[in-house]
């Protein structure tokens, strides 16, 4: 993973409250097997005024020139402003995938829906949460400051604006000490494989039947196998 | 020292470890597996020389893009064909059970992990897919995780992850006749909102949700992630020991008396303490419609669409405007008075045997509304159909004019052929109502099987407890 320490960068606002990752990132693209190329289809039924498909070239798609990611004032845009509950809905991490691979390193919102905000550290992408009045100050702020810009520091744990006023926010430890050493997950976890099997030892003997599914073995029977029709 | 609520009791049990700011390394019962979110995560393990921790923790099948006709054939979207392949293979290559595609057992990930008893109460159960919550019925704390969280079970067999806050929503009285687990659960996202369980596990009490069978209260668990909670669990009792005997995958003999034993524990204290509380009369609650496009955005058969202009909040008002034009509404408009396009009765909220019996009790002797271009019953699983073939309610549907499907997640998500297209609006049994969920342009209404049923037959929403009344009589 990426590491994240600091970015400043500029700032673009997304003002409307419950965005789903339906939204962020629509399912037909979610057929891709890969984990990159989301980028031309984030937001894509806001963002463009025809129908996405997966596959197609998007440089020639109409866009809507009424969104805001459409104008050429954000252009470039690294962090995403928000309202509440950002990224509800599915646990698709296609959603980060598309803010990332789109450009944005940073989110904030004065929430996010839970799964989303957990996917978002898994892709170096850091969700800010800061108070609803911060954030009514920071949109009234990016509406009228053309190339309104924002630096954030997680090692500090503060964004600062334009005009130095400083905003101090909230990172659990552990998530913090990934994002800033770019640290892979599951090589952290796998330090702990000693743990894991004691655990598993000790849970075999409390819930034997957790460990003898009947069915669950890969010579699974098939001759139960029919076509539904 | 005050006791342990379900979810205390749940993740206590499943510590492997702690790091000094409270992240637990969890451990993980039951990693069920489907063909959208896995391929990313089964190329990392490939990447990185790595294997599944446990094999048999995994049980995969492939459902969202999967057609649900001509099954016999091959899949005609070549794009959604690959995904399916593709799972296919690295089920193959890292020696996981899948269901395939034309196994009887084939079906909606959230259908089939119950169905099969491969759900069991006490687990911890984790799907690539947010309606997870649906197995926390069987009080399994049961969570929707992303890709990177996939490959991380199937690497290490454990989540890394803080605990969150308690919630019980209780729901205490009778329920009216013909009232549903789906108007109950729609009816709390109205009252909490969205964002109301985010950072909570809820366990859903009282004795309108004990009276539930599984398969209602699988859907008021389904639909906790609507209302932001990526948990929703309910006390073991005899109904969850009941649904579980004799499922393929549950223990057997000894084992099964040993289980049961234990399971009996699966309940919070009397003493235990929620951080919060939430009350609903189950009396008060009638057949619910959702208007907009966010499922809190829903109101009773009998209501109005609201008017923006009363909301005081400016992003909240900016919210229901834009919603109204989405769905093509004017504010003050009937309920009843908003006609259809197509009907779909299905989804892992309601795609059970008992949401088809409730939906062919309606249609029965019935036909569907002229205006209705197309009205679609896809089950949620192979042995959901097989079952309700038994029964003759396929016969119902087919009479009334309804379309009888292959399983899978179909309509709810649109990412295989059945779709909404610009502007046409849908009674739908599925779980979301954003914009272009069931297609781009698609408008979406969120309603119980019955009360889907009975706006097919009348074109129109209608209250389908009054309809029952009057074809009693």
């Amino acid at each position: 993973m990426e590491k994240f320490t600091t970015l400043k960068g500029i700032v673009a606002p997304l003002d409307r409250a419950n965005v789903d990752t339906d939204a962020i990132i629509p399912k037909q693209f979610l057929k891709s097997i890969k984990r990159a190329g989301f980028g031309p289809n984030l937001f894509d039924e806001w963002r463009y005024l025809d129908h996405g498909e997966p596959g197609r070239d998007n440089s020639h798609r109409p866009l809507n020139p009424g969104f805001v990611l459409n104008q050429p004032c954000y252009k470039g845009a690294s962090i995403l402003l928000a309202r509440d509950n950002f990224g509800c809905g599915s646990s698709r991490e296609h959603a980060p995938w598309a803010l990332e691979d789109y450009g944005f390193r940073a989110l904030i919102a004065p929430s996010y829906a839970d799964i989303f905000y957990n996917n978002c550290f898994k892709n170096s992408l850091l969700p800010i949460v800061l108070d609803g009045t911060i954030v009514d100050r920071l949109f009234n702020e990016v509406a009228t400051t053309p190339g309104y810009s924002l630096a954030i520091d997680l090692t500090a744990q503060h964004i600062t604006t334009p005009t130095g006023a400083r905003f101090s926010f909230e990172v659990d430890a552990f998530r913090k000490h990934c994002l800033l050493n770019g640290l892979d997950d599951i090589g952290l976890t796998l330090q702990h494989t000693g743990d894991i099997k004691r655990y598993e030892a000790h849970r075999q003997t409390e819930t034997p039947w957790l460990f003898s599914y009947p069915g669950g073995t890969i010579d699974d029977d098939v001759s139960s196998i029919v076509p539904p029709g | 020292m005050t006791g342990k609520t379900l979810y205390d009791k749940l993740w206590d049990a499943h510590v492997v470890r702690v790091e000094p700011d409270g992240t637990t390394l969890l451990y993980i019962d039951r990693h069920l597996v489907h063909e959208v979110t896995s391929p990313q995560a089964f190329e990392g393990l490939r990447l990185a020389g790595r294997k599944p921790w446990r094999r048999d923790a995994n049980l995969a099948v492939a459902d969202h893009n999967v057609p649900t006709t001509d099954r016999d054939k091959p899949v005609a979207d070549p794009v959604s064909r690959l995904q399916i392949e593709t799972l296919d293979d690295n089920c193959a290559e890292f020696g996981i059970t899948e269901f395939k595609m034309n196994d009887v057992r084939q079906g909606i990930v959230h259908v089939i992990g119950p169905e099969q008893g491969a759900t069991l109460p006490g687990m911890t159960v984790v799907c690539g897919d947010s309606h997870t919550s649906t197995h926390g019925a069987f009080a399994a704390l049961a969570q929707g995780i992303g890709t990177s969280e996939v490959e991380h079970v199937l690497a290490t067999q454990c989540l890394l992850q803080k605990k969150v806050k308690n919630m019980r929503i209780s729901v205490d009285g009778a329920l009216a006749p013909g009232i549903t687990a789906k108007d109950i659960v729609l009816a709390i996202i109205g009252k909490i909102g969205t964002a109301g369980g985010t950072g909570y596990v809820i366990e859903y009490a009282g004795s309108a949700i004990r009276a539930l069978s599984m398969e209602g209260r699988m859907t008021v668990c389904n639909m906790s992630i609507e209302a932001g909670a990526r948990c929703g669990i309910i006390a073991v009792d005899d109904t969850t020991i009941a649904y579980l005997k004799d499922r393929p995958y549950a223990p057997q003999g000894k084992l099964w008396e040993q289980a049961v034993a234990a399971w009996r524990a699966l309940k919070s204290d009397d003493d235990a303490a929620f951080d919060k509380e939430v009350q609903l009369d189950a009396a008060g609650i009638k057949p619910q419609v959702s208007w907009g496009t966010s499922p809190e955005m829903v109101t009773t058969i009998d209501g109005r669409v609201p008017d923006p202009m009363q909301e005081k909040d400016s992003v909240k008002r900016g919210g229901m405007e834009r919603a109204l034009v989405y769905m093509g509404l004017k504010p003050g408009t009937a309920i009843t008075d908003i006609a259809l396009d197509k009907i779909f009765i299905g989804s892992c909220t309601n795609a059970r045997i008992e949401d088809l019996r409730a939906a062919a009790h309606v249609a029965r002797g019935r036909k569907v509304a002229k205006n209705i271009k197309l009205a679609m019953v896809v089950p949620g699983s192979g042995l959901v159909k097989l079952q309700a073939e038994k029964e003759g309610l396929d016969k119902i549907f087919l009479d009334a004019g309804f379309e009888w499907r292959a399983p899978g997640c179909s309509m709810c998500l649109a990412m295989n052929a059945d779709r909404l297209e610009p502007g046409e609006r849908c009674a739908s049994t599925s779980n979301r109502n954003f914009e272009g969920r069931q297609g781009q342009g698609g408008r979406t209404h969120l309603v119980s099987p019955a009360m889907a049923a009975a706006a097919a037959i009348a074109g129109h929403f209608v209250d389908v407890t009054k309809l029952q009344v009057a074809s009693s009589k």
